[in-house]
């Protein structure tokens, strides 16, 4: 559903992906690894449609859509989520009504009918409880005053009630401690289904060891340089990045 | 799909919906501003000699001061005599009832979301409507006279109750004030009159309508608002005008007055207009507004949402002379294009454990230029007094400006004042974390405006609040992108 094709992208004309290919089906759990600086935030951003990144060449096709073509908000209706690194506080703004704004500007987009307040407040309340999280999560402020760990289970909550066809989820590991980890790493496996495709970023392994992808890459200066199975990962996490760099530079002699 | 230069032009019209003129005759008072002319605004409302009087002393005062310079206002030089001082739709007789009053004044209430007859009356809010210098009628009279609740218009309340009007006039705003209330206490024409007798709670919201709608015109009102001990009151007002070239002068004064236990709440949704995109034409609302809490335990709570007048310069204020007495102030104003604003409050604290409670919001968006100026001022014979002051400003593009001047006086060692102040911007990271899930651009800023008035918003009663929330939306059409 997502195909990624020799993508080229510069901020502030500096070229930061150069060539990235990465096709996902739906059902499949795809990580994405690598050093700080190798352009794992910039996928994620020019994904959700992000400003200030300029897509130099290739593109980027999800279903039949072109997706750099569409705003934002489009692409949201379209399917895609963004769970992001640092979840920004709206103050003021509860957290229920936001998520149900969200929920019928998408399907108002597509085209469905809106739900109104009881039949949504049903929805979250079921969500709700498959990810076990507290009620009170229903009435504070959109991030506001939350710890790093109620963020990011905020992003799953909003990711449980907006139900998307690919999720991708940028450092949602990091900063977490190892109880949150495993609650963020919980709701994203009970979210797993054969319709929904997965995008995970993360510099650490740990994550994976609750959320098995099916796939693992290394992303290296801009570019996908290895892709695997699980285990995979085990081998960065013993060796470090430095060792895929080194086997590139070895093949490429 | 791009709209048509038409559709650009509907939707800027829409921008600011009460713009419209009603074209109705009317008895205007040439401009010019003398002692004459107070006189004859006295004779033409019947008033009796002790109140052309106190005009005239008002009068004389005004014209020994300066107008007054200090806020950080940028305002052309006003040529008072080229200003008419009264302007009544003609009407035959006074009009009895509202069923003798004139079908356009009706419909331009009508049309302003305010119907006054009997059939589309708004449920639960008795209304006072003001068109130019006069009141057009006041619904619910009867209804609120059997629980001994007096609503009526100025000049009716000075005819039917002058000793009460007699009273309290200018016992909280003297006419000494300063420069506008001078001009106000010289020319007033209407304004609404409350009176809740002891012991009463008010059962229904009341609420005054100001309409200026003639050119060239000042409008100058007057409302005063008592409650007797142990009484209770919600009081609410709007205002607009229609779109014009030229600028136009409010200065109204409000006076309340609690005694002990009572409690008034005092809401303002004021959308004057505010003028074009250039900063042509638009309301100069220059405005005087002060409670006194005489009586114990007595409680004055101010509330405005301030979206619309070319230029705003409004201070509503407590002064809270009762033990244990408490005033609060509620403010949000929006200033888009070329808006300015200066506005806050005055606490001043004169009795034992007194309380007074400050939160006031300011956005600005396009070149609009905001101020908040607020006096805090603990007496020594304020033992105990206390002070929340909190104050934030959002602000929304590069052009624009917000400023916070707090004056803070403690003349008592036990008082305890505090004040916070923020600063923020609606930042992009907000607005793409919107857009990601799903929420267009100008709904986002909708929505983060929203929750950062929240806290004002919910003091105002719920039709109230709705409105406020559409009217910020609409003032902020296109102030970003």
């Amino acid at each position: 559903m997502l195909t990624i094709d020799d993508l080229h992208v510069s901020v502030a004309g500096k070229a930061i992906l150069k060539g990235l290919d990465l096709v996902v089906q739906p059902g499949e759990v795809h990580a994405i690894m690598g050093p700080n600086g190798a352009g794992k935030s910039t996928l994620a951003a020019v994904l959700a449609g992000r400003e200030g990144y300029e897509v130099t060449a290739g593109s980027v096709r999800f279903h039949d859509a072109d997706l750099l073509a569409l705003a934002p908000e489009e692409r949201a209706a379209a399917g895609v989520f963004l769970a992001f690194q640092y979840p920004v506080e709206i103050p003021g703004v509860n957290n229920t009504y936001f998520l149900r704004a969200a929920y019928n500007a998408q399907r108002k987009a597509r085209g469905e009918p809106e739900l109104d307040s009881v039949q949504f407040l049903r929805r979250v309340r079921e969500k709700l409880k498959i990810l076990s999280l507290p009620e009170d999560l229903l009435h504070r402020g959109v991030n506001s005053g939350f710890s790093g760990g109620e963020k990011k289970r905020n992003e799953i909550f909003q990711m449980a009630v907006l139900e998307p066809a690919l999720a991708v989820l940028d450092e949602t590991d990091s900063g977490l401690d190892i109880d949150a980890l495993r609650q963020v790493a919980e709701g994203v496996n009970s979210l797993r289904s054969a319709q929904r495709g997965f995008v995970l970023i993360t510099h650490y392994q740990r994550l994976l060891d609750y959320v098995v992808p099916d796939f693992v890459h290394v992303l290296a200066d801009g570019r996908i340089v290895e892709s695997g199975g699980p285990g995979l990962a085990g081998e960065l996490e013993a060796h470090g990045y430095a060792w895929v760099a080194d086997r590139k530079v070895g093949g490429a002699a | 799909m791009a709209a048509t230069p038409q559709q650009i032009a509907d939707r800027l019209g829409q921008r600011y919906s009460a713009g419209f003129v009603t074209d109705i005759e009317s008895d205007v008072v040439p401009p010019g501003l003398d002692e004459d002319v107070v006189r004859l605004i006295s004779a033409k409302k019947g008033e009796p000699d002790w109140l052309t009087q106190w005009r005239l002393q008002a009068f004389r005062h005004w014209l020994t001061l300066p107008m007054p310079e200090w806020a950080k206002l940028d305002i052309a030089p006003i040529d008072f005599q080229a200003v008419s001082y009264y302007a009544a739709p003609n009407q035959k007789n006074r009009p009895k009832s509202l069923d003798e009053v004139d079908p356009k004044l009706l419909e331009t209430f009508d049309k302003l979301g305010v119907p006054l007859h009997e059939r589309a009356r708004l449920a639960g809010v008795a209304v006072d409507a003001v068109f130019d210098s006069v009141s057009v009628g006041t619904t619910f009279r009867k209804e609120l006279a059997e629980v001994g609740v007096i609503f009526c218009s100025f000049s009716e309340a000075v005819r039917e109750h002058p000793e009460l009007v007699r009273k309290y006039l200018g016992t909280v705003v003297p006419h000494t004030d300063n420069f506008f209330a001078a001009l106000n206490s010289a020319v007033f024409s209407d304004g609404s009159f409350v009176f809740i007798p002891r012991g009463v709670r008010c059962p229904m919201e009341l609420s005054t309508y100001f309409r200026i709608n003639a050119r060239d015109t000042g409008q100058f009102e007057r409302t005063l608002i008592v409650a007797e001990d142990d009484s209770q009151v919600s009081y609410l007002e709007g205002c607009t005008a229609p779109m014009r070239d030229e600028n136009q002068l409010h200065a109204a004064v409000v006076e309340l007055v609690a005694l002990d236990r009572a409690q008034i709440k005092y809401s303002t949704v004021q959308n004057w207009y505010p003028g074009d995109e250039n900063g042509v034409g638009g309301i100069y609302n220059f405005v005087t507004k002060r409670g006194a809490c005489r009586g114990v335990r007595s409680k004055i709570s101010w509330t405005q949402v301030e979206t619309g007048s070319a230029i705003t310069w409004k201070y509503p204020s407590c002064v809270l002379l009762g033990e244990e007495s408490v005033g609060e102030f509620y403010s949000v104003a929006l200033t888009h294009h070329r808006q300015q604003a200066d506005t806050g409050t005055k606490m001043i604290h004169l009795g034992r454990n007194t309380r007074s409670k400050i939160v006031a919001k300011g956005i600005s968006a396009g070149r609009g230029q905001q101020t908040y100026r607020g006096l805090v001022k603990v007496q020594p014979t304020a033992a105990g007094a206390r002070n929340h002051t909190q104050c934030d400003s959002l602000l929304i593009g590069k052009q624009c400006g917000a400023h916070t001047f707090p004056y803070i006086e403690v003349r008592h060692p036990d008082a305890v004042v505090e004040h916070e102040a923020t600063t923020s911007k609606i930042s992009e990271d907000q607005l793409f974390y919107c857009r990601a899930r799903g929420i267009g651009e100008e709904d986002a800023v909708s929505m983060i405006v929203d929750g950062f008035c929240r806290e004002v918003f919910r003091e105002l009663p719920m039709e109230f609040a709705v409105e406020a929330k559409r009217l910020l939306e609409v003032s902020l059409e296109g102030a970003v992108g």
